[in-house]
């Protein structure tokens, strides 16, 4: 049975006298992926801010499970089981992939200065114990020699898959990718597009200590301008267009919807 | 890093181990028995060198967890000794506190006034807050000198000679030892400090602070850890130091200290554990040949130039390694190493 995970409603966003934002509104459910399109400077990205708790929207709500996240600080929301990617790669350019995955075990990690500060014994344990879980995503996510390489000297399809690597080891119920797929090579448009659906499924006993792995994430919204990975990987797709939604619905749908069509081509008839 | 094939790692354990080569251990007992034999034969004015570099060690560790690490740049770090140093002074010469006890309590105070200057660090970033921190530097100085009741203000403290557990630690031999247990403590809690949880928070924070937000980090609550951590660092060190002079004094803890205290942290490697031990030792290293050759120089240079020798020097050295190796003898180290271990590929 499938369940709604994210909910914005009504959402309006303005910056000053831009308006970001109108009236937006949508539905994501669990075992979906859902695809944000439209033209560049429509919104995607807001709507993305809005929902991981950097944007606080003017007017309207965001819901995780039927709970209120408006509002909310970003770690809190993280917390709650939202991780995402961004636009322009996030990663801490100093840490190696390994710590860089490991960073973001810390909300489920306990040690405080004492036990850090003495480090043998109950700090070392627990470092080892989510050190299983972060070397299961580098599996995963075939990153093994790369594993202790600062990330800022990786090539930039590499760095994206770090990024998405860190956001598995928050143990999202919802993942929300920010072009995880711009400009990369074929290639590695595919491994990208086979790992978004092998953790969308989950893998089963394969990988035991990854929950994420193991079970896969309930939700992926996802903002992408490959038009041929969001038809073929999404379930339904919404479309942007100057802060409004202007459609709605399966990629068939979207395909032969003629907003979405004047929005990307241009009404017919005017030049240029 | 990278090891021969006959130290691969089995365990996740072992892979985390500081020392992982027999090489590795050799060098670490060389170093420490080198260390611990110092008083024996060193002069006085060496001791007093080694003394005052192993306590600045320990006030710059705490800088690389706040500066280095979490990309904080504090230029009140002096400061923040002082307030330890005071602290002390008080503890032991008005409270009768033991040293063992002064020493972490200094820290502690230290760390609590940090964290009150460190609250504006939500807010401001890189340049607004260097300059609440230089402020924060001004604040405590003249509140120093403001509250003479308490402080004794220019004319300073006087402390108590100090025992530990029985054992007097007034000779500069005990306190030499004192000092170096404590700096080797500071690097060790550090190092472990910045290998697990906090660490990696305070790194994520430095690096992409958005991205540390939505990977859960609470950002406030961190860089206030940062703040209370590294000037915990700070007020032992500023506690050691006055104790080591018996005597507790504004002019102790000069503002510029601050600025050379950044100035190791680039020399040795910004964020470096180890890094810190090189940064210290070099900047000291080089301050004291310039006093010593600034003597000689006198009759060549008007001896007042002479004088600022002493500033010139060490900062000469920091532009160069801003220059050609920004990210300091740490990293020039590595990279000795990987050479030596790939040899003779």
């Amino acid at each position: 049975m499938s369940h709604t995970t994210v909910q914005v409603q009504n959402v309006s966003l303005s910056f000053g006298g831009v308006k970001a934002l109108t009236d937006v509104s949508i539905t994501v459910s669990s075992d979906e992926i859902f695809a944000i399109i439209g033209p560049n400077g429509a919104g995607k990205t807001a709507l993305l801010n809005c929902i991981s708790g950097f944007y606080r929207p003017q007017v309207g709500e965001v819901y995780l499970y039927g709970k209120k996240i408006t509002g909310l600080r970003p770690d809190r929301i993280a917390r709650l089981g939202i991780a995402r990617t961004f636009q322009n790669i996030g990663l801490y350019t100093g840490l190696s992939t390994l710590d860089n995955i490991m960073a973001a075990r810390h909300v489920f990690m306990k040690q405080n200065f004492l036990t850090s500060a003495l480090y043998f014994g109950w700090s070392r344990k627990e470092e080892i114990a989510h050190r299983k879980t972060v070397e299961e995503i580098i599996d995963f996510l075939e990153m093994q020699s790369i594993r202790k390489q600062i990330v800022g000297t990786l090539p930039y399809g590499l760095r994206k898959r770090v990024e998405l690597g860190r956001a598995l080891a928050l143990e999202p119920k919802v993942l929300l990718l920010d072009e995880p797929m711009a400009g990369m090579t074929l290639e590695e448009k595919e491994d990208i597009a086979r790992f978004i659906l092998d953790v969308f499924e989950g893998q089963g006993d394969t990988y035991p200590d990854s929950p994420v792995l193991r079970d896969g994430v309930r939700s992926i919204v996802m903002i992408e301008h490959d038009m041929g990975v969001v038809m073929d990987l999404a379930d339904r797709i919404a479309v942007l267009n100057f802060g409004r939604k202007i459609a709605e619905g399966t990629p068939a749908q979207i395909q032969s919807d003629p907003d979405v069509i004047k929005a990307y081509l241009g009404e017919p008839g005017q030049p240029g | 890093m990278r090891h021969f094939s006959s130290s691969f790692a089995h365990s996740y354990g072992q892979d985390m181990a500081l020392l992982r080569t027999r090489t590795q251990w050799l060098l670490l007992v060389v170093f420490l028995a080198f260390i611990f034999t110092v008083p024996r034969w060193a002069s006085n004015s060496f001791l007093t060198l080694a003394t005052v570099i192993g306590i600045t060690i320990v006030s710059a560790q705490g800088l690389n967890i706040l500066t280095g690490n979490c990309g904080l740049v504090s230029m009140g770090h002096s400061a923040f000794m002082m307030v330890g140093g005071y602290a002390m002074a008080i503890l032991t010469s008005q409270l009768g506190l033991p040293f063992v006890l002064a020493v972490p309590v200094a820290g502690l105070v230290a760390g609590v006034v940090g964290t009150i200057f460190g609250l504006p660090s939500l807010r401001i970033k890189g340049f607004y807050l260097i300059m609440a921190t230089v402020a924060a530097y001004f604040i405590i100085h003249w509140l120093v000198l403001q509250f003479r009741q308490l402080t004794g203000g220019t004319e300073g403290m006087a402390l108590p000679p100090a025992d530990l557990f029985g054992w007097s630690i007034r000779s500069r031999e005990n306190y030499f030892y004192v000092v170096i247990v404590t700096a080797i403590i500071a690097t060790l809690v550090a190092k472990n400090i910045l290998r697990t949880r906090i660490g990696r928070a305070f790194v994520a924070i430095r690096d992409n602070d958005l991205a540390a937000e939505a990977m859960g980090v609470n950002l406030f609550r961190y860089k206030l850890q940062a703040f209370f951590l590294g000037n915990i660092f700070a007020g032992v060190a500023g506690a050691l130091s006055v104790q080591y002079y018996a005597f507790a004094n504004v002019e102790q803890f000069p503002f510029f200290d601050s600025v050379w205290l950044l100035g190791m942290l680039i020399v040795g490697g910004m964020g470096s554990v180890s890094g810190v031990i090189y940064g210290v030792i070099a900047i000291k290293l080089l301050q004291q040949l310039a006093v010593k050759i600034g003597p000689s120089l006198a009759e060549i240079v008007n001896p007042q130039a002479a004088v600022g020798l002493s500033l010139i020097l060490p900062s000469i050295a920091i532009i160069l390694f801003l220059i050609f190796a920004p990210r300091g003898i740490s990293h020039l180290w590595e990279r000795v190493r990987n050479y030596y271990q790939l040899w003779p590929y």
